[in-house]
């Protein structure tokens, strides 16, 4: 099979939050690619760096107090952060497209959603307000939306969670992007409608053979919809792999333990595996390996010397300095 | 089984409306959001009673009214026999120490300027008989303890916790008062994956030590299943199916439940191609405007004009009480049917057993 072009590529990536509390290093050489068609999983707990990772990618981040201390974002081979402002804003309009978790939130409040996606291409591609109107109309359809003639008139509130997140997808395919990152989509949404919602985001991206990013906390979504898995802990990756490999052989034990520690559907089970203690806080990263102090498998080496990124087998990776052990034991 | 089969809580026909008003000097009431509609379970003693439900559809309702936050628009709660919703006063009160909250958020249902101490020991200022003034002190001692806190933590105030911690104070909060039943909603979904692991872990050790009764209510179905003896699916107000957690897991007879089950993700992708997968269309109707006879028939796809007429009674169908099995249980549904859509962990592929280091 062909390598498909790779269109994505974080480099060693650091951002830092600068804050009364002192430096919150939030991301720590952060590394990953993707590729046309292709579904990368960021995967962390709250404060793991993945959505912080991902503004920085996009050029959101609330600066100050965050910085972007080193590190390329390379998009078709074009570094984002060296860029000058008014040309990084054409190529995330038109080639990046970002989906939050929060619909309501993220959508103009007094604007119709008609308005607002109309906006987009008035804005990139010059077309007058009657045929974006049209456009408008198009995508809604495009994204189900029932009855998107009548309901392109609405405002964001009279629309159900649903729906709202349907309009953020239509908004983030308007310019038809090469690349999607989608923070936690579905997180706010019930469950039958997630996996309406899922299924939508899926099915167009193979239709236009778009690159997804899909940050999520939910070993559930991600087993679902991921080609590759890149897994976060106190700001770094600490395994990446193919989905299927993730999942039947952890290669790093804090992969292992939140495996272990969700409850499954298809039987009742034992007491949980709960993984001990609480992750670091980011000002004060223990030395070594960050996840040390919770790990079952630490040793003297893993407290002073922070593991780098072994490689475990071909497309695979696990920061961990016995990734061996812990993948025989799986 | 825990639970030796006598009910400590009776819940018959309840029903909560709210009134929808028009007007500001002359109120007129012009609808009313049926947020629960009749529903009847029991809970029996040192059973958890799982109960699921998409957002709106009554299941924090039947909350509230459980520990009488709300009172109920009719129907009967009895607590040992006692019927709660008839109760006021000194009777009300004592009641209530025994039916106890826990709740979702640990973010907002802690009171920001009081200390921990304060919080745990606030339900004895209610309740003075349970902990004599002097004593006080060392009991919230003993319940942060009890939940896995440091009990020198006394003095410090809630933004000095993590999420998960915050909920063990909220779950020492509701253990003060040394209750038999806790109502605890949605107590781990703002949890992080590994904390929520804790959480739950915590919550199992406390019912066999304290001997409690949990109604569990939240919407992750795998949490459900994990904690809970019997489950009670709930949409739009009324209960479509209760059961066993393997009866309503393994052998769901009504499309409510099967759709719901068949759309959670599940973490094993060798599942993707195996799994069946029953996509709902459209979103839940409102409450405001619930659809005649039975409430799921505007998304099922069995419904037929039956549906629309009869309001189907939450029993267990006809044609599964003569051979038993785990599909006879109770299923408000016209045509309840087997229907197998977990996903089965193929048995190559066993999971790898539970791993607690060296």
């Amino acid at each position: 099979m062909e390598q498909p072009a790779t269109l994505l590529d974080v480099r060693d990536l650091h951002v830092e939050f600068r804050t009364r509390d002192g430096v919150a290093k939030a991301v720590n050489g952060v590394s990953y690619s993707v590729a046309a068609g292709e579904t990368l999983a960021v995967l962390g707990e709250s404060g793991s760096g993945k959505s912080v990772t991902a503004q920085a990618v996009m050029g959101i981040l609330d600066s100050p107090p965050g910085f972007v201390t080193g590190g390329e974002v390379l998009f078709r081979g074009r570094n984002l952060l060296t860029m000058g402002e008014e040309h990084r804003r054409r190529v995330r309009g038109a080639k990046l497209a970002m989906i939050f978790q929060d619909a309501l939130s993220s959508l103009n409040p007094v604007m119709t959603v008609g308005a607002q996606l109309g906006e987009m291409y008035e804005v990139h591609q010059g077309m007058t307000r009657k045929d974006a109107r049209a456009r408008a109309v198009q995508l809604m359809d495009r994204v189900r939306i029932p009855a998107a003639k009548e309901r392109v008139r609405d405002y964001p509130h009279q629309f159900s969670g649903g729906m709202r997140q349907r309009i953020m997808i239509a908004m983030a395919l308007a310019l038809e992007p090469d690349l999607i990152i989608a923070d936690e989509p579905t997180t706010a949404l019930d469950v039958t409608v997630q996996a309406q919602v899922m299924d939508l985001l899926a099915e167009l991206q193979r239709e236009y053979n778009m690159g997804l990013v899909l940050i999520t906390h939910d070993l559930g979504v991600v087993a679902d919809v991921a080609d590759k898995i890149a897994v976060m802990y106190a700001g770094r990756i600490v395994e990446t792999a193919p989905v299927h490999e993730l999942y039947k052989r952890p290669a790093h034990p804090y992969t292992r333990g939140l495996l272990d520690s969700i409850p499954r559907l298809d039987h009742k089970g034992q007491e949980l595996y709960a993984i001990k203690g609480l992750p670091p806080s980011l000002t004060a990263i223990p030395p070594g390996c960050p996840f040390n102090p919770r790990c079952p498998r630490a040793q003297d080496i893993c407290r002073s010397d922070r593991p780098p990124l072994y490689a475990v087998e071909p497309g695979r990776a696990s920061a961990c300095h016995f990734w061996k052990e812990t993948l025989d034991e799986s | 089984m825990r639970a030796d089969g006598e009910a400590i809580l009776e819940v018959r026909d309840l029903v909560k409306h709210y009134p929808l008003t028009r007007g500001i000097l002359i109120r007129k009431q012009i609808g009313a959001v049926h947020a629960v509609d009749g529903v009847s379970f029991d809970l029996r003693r040192g059973e958890t009673l799982g109960i699921v439900g998409e957002s709106g559809c009554g299941k924090s309702t039947v909350a509230k009214l459980l520990v009488s936050l709300e009172r109920p628009t009719s129907g009967h709660i009895r607590y040992k026999g006692e019927d709660v919703t008839k109760l006021s006063g000194r009777a009300l009160k004592a009641v209530r120490r025994n039916i106890q909250m826990v709740f979702q958020d640990p973010y907002t249902s802690l009171n920001p300027r009081m200390t921990v101490g304060d919080i745990i020991g606030e339900p004895f200022e209610i309740h003075p008989e349970v902990a004599p003034k002097g004593s006080r002190r060392r009991r919230v001692q003993e319940l942060l303890d009890v939940v896995g806190l440091n009990p020198e933590y006394i003095n410090r105030y809630p933004h000095q916790f993590s999420g998960g911690q915050r909920q063990r104070i909220g779950i020492a909060r509701g253990l003060a008062l040394r209750p038999e039943v806790i109502v605890a909603d949605e107590p781990v979904s703002a949890l992080d994956v590994s904390v929520q692991a804790q959480v739950v872990n915590l919550l199992e050790r406390l019912q066999n030590e304290f001997d409690l009764s949990y109604v569990f209510i939240a919407h992750d179905l795998s949490v459900v299943r994990h904690i809970s003896d019997r489950v009670a699916v709930m949409y739009l107000g009324r209960l479509a199916e209760v059961g066993t957690d393997a009866q309503i897991y393994d052998h769901p007879t009504h499309p409510y439940t099967q759709a719901l089950l068949s759309a959670v993700p599940v973490p094993d992708p060798d599942a993707r191609e195996r799994r069946e997968r029953i996509l709902l269309t459209g979103d839940v109707p409102s409450p405001a405007h619930p659809p005649s006879g039975c409430r799921f028939r505007t998304r099922c796809w069995k419904a037929q004009e039956k549906c629309a007429r009869v309001v189907p009674p939450l029993e267990v169908p006809d044609w599964f009480r003569e051979g038993g099995g785990p599909a006879a249980h109770v299923s408000a549904c016209h045509y309840a049917e087997e229907r197998h859509v977990v996903p089965v962990r193929e048995p190559g592929a066993e999971a790898p057993v539970s791993w607690n280091g060296p």
